[in-house]
C-alpha cells in the first residue's frame, strides 16, 4: 500500500470535512475531467458514501460527447445533486481578451452566474499547485471578493490547517482539496481506487487527451497510452506541461493570470 | 500541440511506485539575499525544471534586458516580474536522487513576513539564505527566530553570493560563525553552512572549483539528509472532533488522528466535557475493509458503545495523558493583525478544531528579534513576537506545544481576519482536570434535619466564607487574626485557615507547583464551605494567586463566599516582606513565587478591596468590620 497516497487522500478528506464543517451553503465544480472524480471519490470516502451538496458542472456546450455520456451516467449511478450552469455565449465576453481566454472567460461568467443563483459561500474545485505557476499560489481555502476577483497580493495566512472560514457576507471561498496533489499522483489514485474516467484520456489513432477541455480549445497529444498503467509510465517519461494543450494559458504571458484574477478557477 | 516522443534520453529516473515521503522545504532569509535565484537555479541544476522553461525564462529575461534571471522561475506572476520582489509562497517540485523535495519559496519582504510564516509551518526543513557581503540581517535573524518559534529543526545556512566576496574563505568563515552564534542563542544548531553561489550553480549540486577550501556537503548532500517530520504515533493520543454525521442510522464522529495510534476498542475521553465511551466501529467507505485502527495522519470516522454528547471542538485522548483543562493559558505569539493587540483585546481563538473566544490577560513580554531581549509593553504591534496570558470563558482542552504541537499551538482571528499564529504553555499554571473529577462516585449526600437559617437565627449572623486574597506581604494574616479576634468579641462565631497553618496539617503532603496550590486552595475551599455550613465565619488566608481556584470555592460555598482583595503593591510587599521570601526568592532560592516568578490573578469583581498601603491596620479592620456587620450579621447593629 502506497503510504503517499494515502496521506494525500487524508489530507483531502480533512479539508472537505473543514468545508462542511464550517461552510454553508457548500457546492462543488465538476469539470468531468479526471482530477474531479478524484475529488468527487475522495467527498464519498469524506462522507461514507454520499456527497451531502450539489455538484455543478459550468457547461459551455463545447465539451466532447464523450464528457456529456460520462457525466449523465455517473450522476445517476453516484446518485448526484447535480446542477447544469449553462454559461453565456462568447458574444457577451471581454473582446480584448485573446480567443481561447474568450472561452475561457465564458466559463468565469458561468461561476459568477452559479454563485448568485445558488448563493454558494464556499465553492470546492478540484485545481493543483503543479498545473501552472500562477495556481501554485493559491491557498486551501481561497477568498474571492464580491464579484468574485481574487486578490493574490492579499492572501490570508493559512498555516496548521486552520483555514479562512470567516469572511464578509456577499463573498465566498473557493475550496481547493487537491492543491497538493500531482498529475501523476491523481493518476496513481484514479487506478488504485478504480475510479472511472472519461475515455477520451486514453489513447486511439495513436492521440489522447492529457487535459480535458472544451473541445475547440484543447488538443489532442501524441500517444499510445490506451491504459492508465501506460499513462503512467508515460508522465514519467514526459517533460512537458499538462497544461501545454490548453491553448488559453499561451496567448500572452499573463494571460492566464488575468483569467484567475477576475474569477477562473 | 507537439507530439511527445515516447522514447526521449531521459537521466530523470522514473519515480517509484515505494518512494520515501516528499521533504517540504522552506526558503527563507533577508530580501535580495538570493533566495528566489537560488531555487530556480537548484532546480535547473537537478533537472527538475520542464522543457522550454529555461527557454521561456531565458526569452523574459531578454525582454527586460537582463542577464539570465533565475528567480524569474518561481516569480511566475506579471506583478512580481515587474517589481522583481517575491509576493506570496510559490510551491514547487524538486527531484533529489532520494526524493522529491516540495520548496516553498517564503519571501523576505518586511510587509510579507505572514506569508513566510505560512510557508514555514507547513515546513519540514528549512534553508536560511545569507549574503556573504551582507551577513546576518534584520529579516535574517527574524526568519530565524520565527523557524524556532514554529519548532522547525532541520535548518541549514547557505552563505550566497561568494562570487561577490571573490570566493573569499575567510570572510565565509566571519559569517558562519556569527550566524552560529545567533542560532545558538535561540538554542538551534544549523545543520550546515554552505558557502554557494546560486546564480553560477556552486555548491548547489555540483561541488565549486572555486571553492576548494570547502570540504562540507553541497547543498544538496544537506537535504537528502533531511527527514521528513515522521507521523508521530508514539505520542499520547490525541483525536480532535471534526464533525458528527447522522447521514444514517449511525451517529459518526470523524476527524484526523493528530498524534498517536487509534483503535476499535478503545475507551476514549473527551475533553473538556471529560466523559468517556469505547470506539465501538471504524466506519469505512470505499474498496477494502474497514480498518482495525488509525494511525497519526488518518482521518477516521467512528462510532460509540454509547450515546455521548459530542461535538466539533471536543478532543478525544485516552485516560492516559489526557490533554490539560484549562481557561487560562500562555503563548507566544506572532502577531499579524493590522492593529496592535492591547491588554482587554478580545478574539476568536482556534485550536484543532475548536473555536473560543479568549481574552488578552495580559501582555507579558515583548521580544526583539534582533536583540532577542524582551521588554515590557502594553501593545504589540505588525510583526512583533510577544508573549501574553489568554483566558476563556469555557473551559479548554489543549497541550502545551513543547509536549503536542498538534494540539499546543493556534490561530487568532479577529473579524475576518487571522491575526496572530501562536505556540502555548502553561508555565505557572495548573492542569484543572482533577478538579472536575469527583474519584468516588458511590457518594450520597445525606439532608441534615438542620438548615441554615435555623443556625442562623441562633448564631445571630449567617455562616460565611471570607476569603482573603492578596500578594504575600498584603497583610492577610495580620488582617485575619485582627478579625477573628474582634469579631469574636462582638459575639460572632468565627475562625481562621491561616496559609501556613493548614500547610502543617491537612495539607502537609502539598507543595508550591502550580498543580499543588490548585489542590491547596480546592482543600481549603472544602473545609470552609463545611464551616460555613455549620454557621461559622471563616476567614480564609491564603494568597490563591488563581482566578479560576476562587471561583471553584465560590461554587463550593455559593451564596456565603465573600471575596476580599487585600491589596497591596508589590513593592510594598516586596519592603515590608515579613517572612524574608521575597529577598529569597529574588535569590532564586525559592521557584514559582507568586508576584515575582508566578503569576497573581487579582479577582475581577471582589466583593471588597482592603487596600494596606493607603490605610493603616485599624481602617482595614473597620472596613472589614462595616462588611460583616451590613452584609453578614442578621441585625444591622451587630450580634452583640
Amino acid at each position: 500500500m502506497s503510504t503517499h497516497l494515502d496521506a494525500l487522500e487524508a489530507r483531502s478528506i480533512h479539508i472537505l470535512r473543514e468545508a462542511f464543517a464550517c461552510i454553508e451553503p457548500l457546492g462543488m465544480l465538476w469539470s468531468i475531467g479526471k482530477d474531479s472524480n478524484a475529488l468527487l471519490w475522495l467527498a464519498r470516502k469524506a462522507f461514507f458514501g454520499r456527497v451531502p451538496f450539489p455538484v455543478a458542472q459550468l457547461d459551455t456546450g463545447m465539451e466532447l460527447p464523450e464528457v456529456y455520456e460520462f457525466r449523465d451516467r455517473i450522476a445517476r449511478e453516484w446518485d448526484l445533486d447535480l446542477v447544469i450552469e449553462h454559461c453565456p455565449p462568447e458574444s457577451e465576453m471581454d473582446p480584448t481578451l485573446p480567443p481561447a481566454s474568450r472561452s475561457a472567460a465564458r466559463k468565469t461568467a458561468g461561476l459568477k452566474n452559479l454563485t448568485e443563483r445558488h448563493g454558494f459561500r464556499g465553492l470546492i474545485a478540484g485545481i493543483r499547485r503543479d498545473e501552472q505557476a500562477t495556481r501554485a499560489k493559491e491557498r486551501v481555502f481561497s477568498p474571492r471578493s464580491s464579484d468574485n476577483a481574487w486578490d493574490v497580493r492579499e492572501q490570508p495566512p493559512e498555516l496548521w490547517d486552520q483555514y479562512k472560514t470567516e469572511f464578509p457576507e456577499g463573498t465566498h471561498v473557493r475550496i481547493h482539496p487537491l492543491l497538493h496533489w500531482t498529475e501523476m499522483d491523481i493518476w496513481r489514485y484514479t487506478r488504485r481506487e478504480e475510479i472511472p474516467v472519461v475515455p477520451l484520456y486514453f489513447a486511439r489513432d495513436g492521440k489522447r487527451y492529457r487535459s480535458l477541455g472544451e473541445k475547440n480549445i484543447t488538443l489532442p497529444i501524441d500517444s499510445s497510452a490506451s491504459t492508465i498503467d501506460e499513462i503512467i509510465a508515460e508522465l514519467s517519461e514526459t517533460r512537458t506541461s499538462e497544461r501545454a494543450g490548453r491553448t488559453m494559458d499561451h496567448e500572452a504571458e499573463d494571460a492566464f493570470e488575468r483569467l484567475r484574477s477576475s474569477g477562473y478557477l | 500541440m507537439t507530439a511527445q516522443p515516447l522514447d526521449t534520453e531521459q537521466s530523470q529516473a522514473a519515480p517509484t511506485q515505494f518512494r520515501p515521503a516528499d521533504l517540504r522545504l522552506v526558503v527563507v532569509g533577508h530580501v535580495d539575499h538570493g533566495k528566489s535565484t537560488l531555487i530556480g537555479r537548484f532546480l535547473h541544476d537537478t533537472d527538475s525544471l520542464p522543457d522550454g522553461k529555461l527557454e521561456e525564462i531565458k526569452a523574459i529575461s531578454e525582454k527586460r534586458g537582463m542577464p539570465l534571471e533565475w528567480s524569474f522561475v518561481l516569480d511566475a506572476l506579471q506583478a512580481e516580474r515587474d517589481q522583481a520582489v517575491t509576493i506570496d509562497i510559490t510551491q514547487i517540485w524538486l527531484r533529489t536522487p532520494r526524493r522529491d523535495c516540495v520548496i516553498i519559496d517564503a519571501p523576505g519582504h518586511r510587509e510579507f513576513l505572514r506569508n513566510m510564516v505560512s510557508g514555514a509551518a507547513s515546513a519540514d526543513a528549512a534553508v536560511l539564505v545569507i549574503d556573504a557581503g551582507e551577513g546576518m540581517r534584520e529579516q535574517s535573524r527574524r526568519h530565524a527566530y520565527l523557524l524556532n518559534l514554529l519548532g522547525l529543526r532541520q535548518i541549514v545556512v547557505a552563505v550566497n553570493k561568494m562570487d561577490l566576496v571573490g570566493h573569499d574563505a575567510g570572510r565565509f568563515e566571519e559569517v558562519r560563525r556569527s550566524v552560529e552564534e545567533f542560532l545558538a542563542e535561540l538554542g538551534l544548531t544549523a545543520s550546515a553552512v554552505v558557502p554557494v553561489s546560486a546564480r553560477h550553480g556552486e555548491n548547489l549540486v555540483n561541488r565549486s572549483p572555486e571553492m576548494p577550501w570547502y570540504t562540507g556537503p553541497t547543498l544538496l548532500e544537506m537535504l537528502d539528509r533531511f527527514e521528513p517530520s515522521a507521523a508521530p504515533v508514539e505520542q499520547p493520543l490525541r483525536l480532535p472532533i471534526q464533525d458528527v454525521y447522522k447521514f444514517d442510522h449511525r451517529r459518526i464522529l470523524v476527524g484526523r488522528v493528530e498524534t498517536g495510534v487509534l483503535r476499535v476498542g478503545d475507551q476514549l475521553l473527551f475533553s473538556p466535557a471529560n466523559r468517556s465511551a469505547r470506539v465501538a466501529t471504524i466506519e469505512h467507505w470505499g474498496p477494502g475493509q474497514a480498518p482495525t485502527e488509525v494511525r497519526a495522519g488518518g482521518t477516521f470516522g467512528i462510532t460509540l458503545d454509547e450515546p455521548l454528547f459530542v461535538e466539533r471542538g471536543d478532543i478525544a485522548s485516552h485516560a492516559e495523558n489526557a490533554p490539560v483543562l484549562t481557561n487560562v493559558f500562555r503563548a507566544s505569539l506572532f502577531w499579524i493583525g493590522r492593529k496592535p493587540l492591547a491588554p482587554g483585546d478580545s478574539l476568536t481563538l482556534k485550536l484543532a478544531t475548536d473555536r473560543a473566544t479568549v481574552t488578552v490577560q495580559s501582555i507579558d513580554r515583548v521580544v526583539d528579534t534582533q536583540t532577542l531581549g524582551g521588554g515590557d509593553a502594553d501593545r504589540v504591534r505588525t510583526n512583533e513576537v510577544c508573549e501574553v496570558t489568554l483566558r476563556s470563558r469555557e473551559m479548554l482542552a489543549l497541550d502545551e506545544h513543547s509536549t503536542n504541537p498538534a494540539t499546543g499551538r493556534c490561530v487568532l482571528v479577529d473579524g475576518f481576519d487571522t491575526v496572530a499564529a501562536g505556540v502555548i504553555n502553561m508555565r505557572g499554571y495548573p492542569d484543572q482536570r482533577q478538579l472536575l473529577t469527583v474519584k468516588s462516585t458511590n457518594i450520597q449526600e445525606v439532608d441534615h434535619l438542620l438548615n441554615a437559617t435555623t443556625r442562623a437565627w441562633r448564631n445571630g449572623h449567617h455562616g460565611a466564607v471570607i476569603w482573603f486574597t492578596g500578594l504575600s506581604g498584603a497583610g492577610k494574616s495580620t488582617l485575619a487574626m485582627r478579625a477573628e479576634q474582634r469579631l469574636f468579641q462582638r459575639g460572632f462565631q468565627t475562625y481562621v485557615l491561616d496559609g501556613d497553618n493548614v500547610r502543617h496539617g491537612l495539607n502537609a503532603d502539598l507543595g508550591f507547583t502550580p498543580d499543588d496550590r490548585t489542590e491547596n486552595i480546592r482543600r481549603v475551599g472544602e473545609v470552609a464551605s463545611l464551616f460555613a455550613n455549620a454557621g461559622l465565619i471563616v476567614i480564609t488566608s491564603f494568597i490563591s494567586p488563581y482566578r479560576a481556584d476562587r471561583e471553584r470555592v465560590r461554587k463550593a460555598a455559593g451564596a456565603a463566599f465573600h471575596e476580599i482583595h487585600i491589596k497591596a503593591d508589590l513593592a510594598v510587599c516586596e519592603q515590608r516582606d515579613p517572612k524574608g521570601l521575597y529577598r529569597k526568592a529574588r535569590a532564586g532560592e525559592i521557584a514559582e513565587f507568586t508576584g515575582i516568578s508566578a503569576p497573581y490573578e487579582p479577582p475581577e469583581n471582589p466583593q471588597l478591596v482592603v487596600d494596606t498601603s493607603r490605610h493603616n491596620i485599624e481602617e482595614c479592620l473597620e472596613q472589614i468590620m462595616r462588611y460583616v456587620e451590613s452584609t453578614i450579621a442578621l441585625r444591622a447593629s451587630g450580634a452583640a
